[in-house]
């Protein structure tokens, strides 16, 4: 997807909070991302090093949690754990489901000096 | 530059007519940095490249720092501020969305044609590079700024946000966002629109709403357009209906061509719908029944 302007982004984040909460160095990065979210996890990670080559993240780890895909049914009203938004209910194949969870795309914490 | 799409942060640029104006968008506190830009000779805006990593002096032992926050939350709060914007003046924002060569362009020229003098539009365009679409819209009639990415594979809410401030829509009108023809990157940037629109042509496949499903989830219309093409081609409508459905169940179809009106007529009356809930509660609204 836009993997590119998300690490763009996240540098963004880091350069904010290196002023605020004075730090100069950035260790590891943890993100957490659902499936849902329109990331592709290994372009994030190629693109991650490339964009904080030569930053205050140089060289930083960067830790994923992936979250799962959750729905609830209209027709059967089960909570259900989908991979793909166009995935049926698994236990009653309808397509009439709410994703309630799955497109997080967050950072959820950092290691800094 | 991106692995999936081939876009990367590059140099924006934003047609305009003035070449001064404050750094406050829609006159709401935010700061730019990071998206620092500068007016050019034509009276263009330049996204430069944001500002160099640089270390900033401080304390040096290690620690941890729970962040919880959400990446695409500065676009967010752009978004919120266009909508606001949108919402004082009795505007209705609508996000154009397909791949390229939809006939997306064309479509607008038509609806802006139909539209006439029912609902004064503004069209913010916006393509990797030329200002051929914004022209092509200005020999409408309807004022129109282009914005060109760059490498850029999609519209965000900061850069539509500068383009409003030049574009100066009138109360009570219509503002149609023609994004990057992209079915992929659009989808993830909210830019204040009411409501984001797929276009989806019948030469393209059936499968295209599971393929990509994440627009389509976005969106709350498809348009199926070049309808007139139907009987040279296999495109199965309600396949490409049905697949709309399985990634959105809410979402609404309309079958269009803009190349001999068919079904325009219908798309007209669903803007006017739109317009009439982006009324709602403002006095021009009150005023109009």
């Amino acid at each position: 997807m836009h993997e590119m302007s998300i690490c763009e982004g996240i540098l963004d984040v880091l350069k904010e909070q290196a002023r605020a909460q004075n730090f100069d160095t950035v260790r590891r990065v943890c993100l957490e991302i659902g499936p849902l979210s329109g990331v592709e996890i290994d372009a994030l990670k190629f693109g991650f090093d490339v964009v904080m080559r030569d930053s205050i993240a140089d060289g930083a780890t960067l830790d994923i949690i992936e979250t799962e895909g959750k729905a609830w049914c209209f027709s059967c009203g089960a909570t259900i754990v989908i991979a793909e938004r166009y995935d049926p209910c698994p236990k009653c194949g309808s397509h009439q489901l709410q994703v309630t969870g799955g497109e997080e795309l967050r950072i959820k914490e950092l290691e800094v000096n | 530059m991106c692995t999936v799409c081939g876009c990367g942060e590059g140099e924006v640029q934003v047609e305009g007519k003035d070449k001064t104006h404050g750094h406050h968008h829609h006159g709401h506190g935010h700061d730019h940095h990071g998206h620092h830009h500068h007016h050019g000779e034509d009276g263009s805006l330049d996204y430069g490249a944001g500002e160099a990593g640089g270390s900033v002096p401080g304390m040096s032992q290690g620690r941890m720092i729970q962040l919880e926050q959400d990446i695409l939350a500065k676009n967010n709060a752009y978004a919120a501020e266009n909508r606001g914007f949108f919402a004082d003046r009795g505007i209705l924002a609508l996000n154009l969305v397909s791949s390229p060569g939809s006939g997306k362009t064309s479509l607008l020229v038509k609806t802006i044609e139909m539209l006439g003098e029912r609902l004064k539009s503004y069209v913010v365009e916006g393509d990797q590079q030329t200002a051929n679409d914004a022209e092509r819209i200005r020999a409408t009639g309807a004022p129109a700024i282009q914005i060109n990415t760059g490498k850029g594979c999609h519209l965000d809410g900061h850069m539509v946000g500068h383009a409003i401030e030049h574009l100066t829509p009138a109360d009570g009108s219509v503002v149609f966002i023609e994004n990057v023809g992209n079915l992929v990157c659009p989808a993830a940037f909210d830019l204040g629109e009411a409501h984001k629109v797929a276009i989806l042509s019948v030469t393209e496949g059936e499968d295209k709403p599971i393929k990509y499903p994440d627009m389509f989830a976005a969106s709350d219309l498809v348009l199926v357009n070049k309808t007139d093409l139907l009987p040279y081609l296999d495109f199965d409508v309600e396949e490409a209906i049905a697949n709309a459905r399985k990634v959105n169940p809410a979402i609404k179809v309309l079958k269009v061509s803009a190349r001999t009106g068919e079904g325009m007529e219908a798309w007209i009356a669903w803007i006017m719908a739109a317009r009439g809930m982006a009324l709602a509660g403002h006095p021009l609204g009150t005023a109009a029944e």
